[in-house]
């Protein structure tokens, strides 16, 4: 339980999303112009991260790895089938978005038009597929860690957006530079947000 | 072959019509690979051959493609073209590999390409595509290399692995800015250097 908590705190704070591996930043910019809006996309990216990590992790160590195969029998012990992770991992994350837009819109109508115009847009969100790429990367020991790590994930690119969100909000009735406005001084915010998380670098529980 | 319209193609989207600092496409992978100039130089080139021959193929199956599952299509034709990118620099440059880490894999979900391949090579020839592809490629190398050159120069004291800061400086009490190495940074080098584009091309300001 401890070690699941540590993950979730690395996940959010320590290893963001946005601030240490600048991933899903085409919509983080795009979309960051209302805290509505952010939120809402948000939220979508938590929702798909928690339902493909654990998929993702199943397939990763049960039918790509080296050797992941020996469960049906023996013969398969030396296959290793991880060049095709790129293309089964992605596969995946577009049939769950697929999935998951079938569901909401049968459920909730509401929920699904206010995410509606985002969800085929998380197919290609960076940070979706950099989950799965890390998890399989850093060889997590079983399907808890791996869901709190993409939970964690999610909610710390949740907090990202709502962020930049709020103060871009605010900045336009500030006098930017001209050549500055728009684009330019979202960078440079982020960067700025991004030096304030650094803040939280070591802390272990 | 370059006929002035198809040169246009290839040299807008180094300047004027920049897919990162302009449509602002692809800046996941961008900044991540920038600490030092030889992993930058790598991913452009990944970056400029996998947009360039994605533009091909859908170039040529665009009349083909049923719209509604055009996605999952362009998706798997990068997916492929990544993955022969991926094992090609584990076979031949290894370390550079494993520096860029997921980032290869990540060119796939790199909006530059998808974009690209939205806007552009779903309606028009291969050949215009092909020229397309390689200049949002090179326009996409081209920050890369220059965020690339600033965080190495000034975080490290070398490019490309050479020292060029004189070791006179350090004695004189230069030290390398530890801060440029960080992720943080190579964000406001990018606002920085559309700060100066837009500063020199009025009309891409934004109101």
């Amino acid at each position: 339980m401890e070690n699941l908590i540590n993950i979730f705190i690395k996940s959010v704070f320590i290893d963001n999303m946005v601030f240490a591996y600048f991933l899903g930043m085409c919509s983080y910019l795009a979309v960051s112009k209302t805290v509505k809006t952010s939120f809402g996309l948000g939220m979508a990216v938590v929702f798909v991260l928690t339902i493909t990590l654990p998929i993702n992790y199943l397939l990763e160590n049960y039918v790509l790895k080296a050797g992941a195969l020996s469960w049906i029998s023996d013969d398969f012990a030396n296959v290793d089938l991880s060049f095709l992770s790129f293309i089964l991992f992605i596969a995946i994350i577009a049939a769950m978005v697929q999935l998951v837009e079938m569901v909401i819109e049968k459920f909730s109508p509401t929920l699904y038009s206010s995410l509606g115009i985002f969800l085929p847009l998380i197919a290609v969100n960076c940070a979706i597929l950099g989950g799965s790429l890390f998890m399989a990367e850093r060889e997590y020991a079983n399907v808890a860690e791996a869901t709190v790590f993409g939970f964690g994930s999610g909610i710390g690119w949740l907090l990202a957006i709502v962020g930049i969100a709020a103060i871009r909000e605010k900045i336009k009735y500030s006098n930017v530079p001209k050549p500055l406005k728009g684009l330019g001084i979202t960078f440079i915010i982020t960067g700025l947000m991004g030096l304030a998380f650094m803040g939280f670098m070591g802390i272990n529980l | 072959m370059f006929s002035k319209k198809n040169l246009k193609l290839l040299t807008d989207p180094i300047n004027k019509d920049n897919p990162i600092t302009v449509q602002v496409l692809g800046i996941c992978s961008a900044l991540a690979v920038t600490v030092k100039l030889e992993p930058a130089v790598v991913m452009s080139l990944s970056v400029i051959f996998v947009t360039a021959m994605s533009n091909v193929v859908i170039s040529l199956l665009r009349n083909t493609i049923p719209k509604r599952i055009r996605i999952i299509v362009q998706l798997v034709v990068v997916a492929a073209l990544v993955i022969i990118v991926d094992q090609f620099l584990k076979a031949f440059v290894f370390d550079v590999s494993k520096q860029l880490s997921v980032f290869v894999g990540l060119i796939i979900t790199n909006c530059i390409i998808m974009g690209r391949l939205e806007a552009f090579a779903l309606s028009n020839s291969p050949k215009r595509a092909f020229l397309d592809g390689i200049g949002n490629g090179l326009g996409y190398g081209a920050i890369l290399i220059i965020v690339a050159f600033f965080r190495e120069l000034f975080g490290s004291g070398t490019i490309w692995d050479i020292q060029v800061m004189p070791e006179k400086l350090y004695q004189l009490g230069y030290a390398n800015n530890g801060l440029m190495i960080l992720p943080p940074m190579a964000l406001i080098v990018v606002g920085v250097i559309i700060w100066v584009q837009r500063g020199r091309n009025r009309e891409l300001i934004e109101e």
